[in-house]
């Protein structure tokens, strides 16, 4: 007899249905297995960011959104590990890309930015979390702040790659246009906000109203699902807006970057 | 061993208490939850205990307060790698709701949810002996809407991600059902000491 025929209650459901519930299963003992991932290239994003791109042959595959976790380990056996989000869309090159801020003091991110070169191998677990996930599905509508696009972008190049026709519209907020990650790379599906410098005609300012307000007023066939990615500053602030403007609670996912 | 080139670290302070793979986040207490922070007031706040119980019961704000005063100082471990030391809640012990709804013997395992409908399970011993909270106070003030107020479950011992924000309540089972994070891979129990990060751990 299997486990659940032997329960005398049936499955609980709180009250309030779960907001937002997960959109993919996880596969546990992917994300339960530590591989090697070899450095292979770095690209300077901005004066504080940069992308890493890591060969690990071991890689299941992910879902734009998703993250991983990285390990990396002194001679003396002392670890560190952190997350970070797939900027990468999902292909089978074996290879993914991160893209890391230069935290002050920070000890992984400094690591990477002070004493990384290709060659030079860490770990990884994962793909982690289906939460933020996008299988590329619903519309998507995207607001990132800082390294919080990191995600956001392995939506929009799988967007671009799969040439999905769902639409997908990203929103991403940079103190000003030398801080904007992947620059180059934006196409019409984005508009930048820049909050303390712009170039000449651009307002300077933070994520308002204003800006969401043309996406939520003709939302496309079926809604938006909204990814809001960022500090929890930029998270509540975002989240506010996007309530405010009539995007339904349950079709909000938020990352936070702590 | 996969040591990394050039890395050395921060200087090991082998603070006790700190779990394997963990660091000091000091005065920082970031916040991390999927989804939007509920406008939810004192007034519309209840908590109910209901499931495998002698009889099922829900408190209000008024009525959760009437419930002996109890705190929790100490530290917390949240999985994604950041631990918490010296922290004061204050609140009721869960003890006393579930002393007060009775759970049936048969009851082995809860589902915590919250008033956004998030939810953790946990088994049941986890949750009694002194060892879990409903607080409204962090550090002598009401405890912060982003933070999980106007109350929040408290389960210091295990990762934070089991001390349900906003709670609405504790559905008492005769078995283990996942809750929110351990349907999205997480760990099913969630002890910092024995790393029980991801489902597999
Ligand atoms: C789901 C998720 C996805 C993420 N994705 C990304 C991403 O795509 N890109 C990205 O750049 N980041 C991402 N992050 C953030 C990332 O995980 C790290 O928090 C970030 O890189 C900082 O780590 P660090 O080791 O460099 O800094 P840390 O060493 O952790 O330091 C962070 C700050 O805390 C201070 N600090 C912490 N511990 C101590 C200590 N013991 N002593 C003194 N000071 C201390 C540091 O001075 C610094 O200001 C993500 C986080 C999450 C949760």
């Amino acid at each position: 007899m299997t486990e659940t025929a032997t329960h005398t209650t049936t499955a609980f459901t709180p009250p309030t249905r779960f907001a937002v519930p997960g959109r993919i299963e996880v596969a546990g003992e992917v994300a339960a297995r530590w591989q090697p991932a070899t450095l292979t290239e770095i690209r300077r994003e901005t004066p504080r960011a940069s992308t890493f791109r890591l060969a690990v042959p071991g890689w299941a595959g992910h879902l734009p959104g998703q993250h991983l976790m990285l390990r990396l380990t002194a001679e003396d056996g002392y670890t560190a590990q952190r997350h970070y989000s797939l900027a990468s869309a999902p292909d089978d090159s074996g290879h993914v890309e991160l893209t890391l801020d230069h935290v002050a003091d920070g000890e992984v991110s400094g690591w990477f930015h002070r004493v990384a070169r290709p060659g030079d191998r860490v770990e990884v677990r994962g793909p982690l979390s289906g939460f933020f996930a996008w299988p590329g599905d619903r519309p998507a509508l995207l607001l990132g702040a800082g390294s919080g696009v990191v995600p956001l972008m392995s939506m929009v190049r799988h967007h671009r790659a799969r040439r999905l026709s769902v639409p997908l519209r990203m929103l991403v907020s940079a103190r000003g246009p030398e801080d904007l990650i992947y620059a180059r790379e934006l196409g019409p599906e984005t508009t930048p906000v820049f909050t303390r410098t712009a170039p000449a005609g651009t307002p300077v300012g933070r994520l308002a109203a204003a800006h969401l307000a043309p996406l939520l007023s003709e939302p496309p066939a079926g809604g938006w699902e909204a990814y809001v990615c960022g500090s929890n500053s930029f998270a509540e602030h975002a989240s506010r807006l996007l309530v405010a403007a009539g995007q339904p609670v349950d079709r909000i996912r938020i990352e936070r970057f702590g | 061993m996969n040591t990394t080139r050039g890395f050395t670290g921060r200087a090991r302070t082998a603070r006790p208490g700190l779990p394997p793979g963990q660091y000091d986040a000091g005065d920082d207490w970031p916040v991390l939850s999927a989804e939007v922070t509920p406008d939810l007031t004192p007034a519309d706040w209840t908590f109910r205990v209901g499931g495998l119980v002698a009889e099922p019961r829900t408190w209000d704000w008024a009525d959760a307060h009437r419930m002996p005063a109890s705190a929790y100082e100490g530290d917390i471990h949240c999985v994604t790698g950041w631990s918490k030391f010296g922290v004061r809640f204050a609140g009721v012990s869960l003890d006393a709701f579930l002393a007060a709804a009775g759970p049936l013997p048969s009851a082995t395992h809860a589902v915590a949810y919250a008033h956004t409908g998030y939810t953790a399970n946990l088994p049941l011993a986890d949750l009694t002996g002194g060892r879990a909270w409903i607080v409204w106070e962090y550090d002598g003030r009401p405890l912060t809407p982003e933070h999980g107020g106007p109350a929040r479950l408290v389960v210091p011992h295990l990762y934070f991600w089991k001390s349900v924000k906003w709670v609405a309540g504790l559905e008492l089972l005769d078995h283990d059902e996942p809750g929110f994070w351990e349907r999205n891979g997480y760990h099913p129990r969630g002890n910092p000491f024995e790393e029980q990060r991801y489902s597999g751990d």
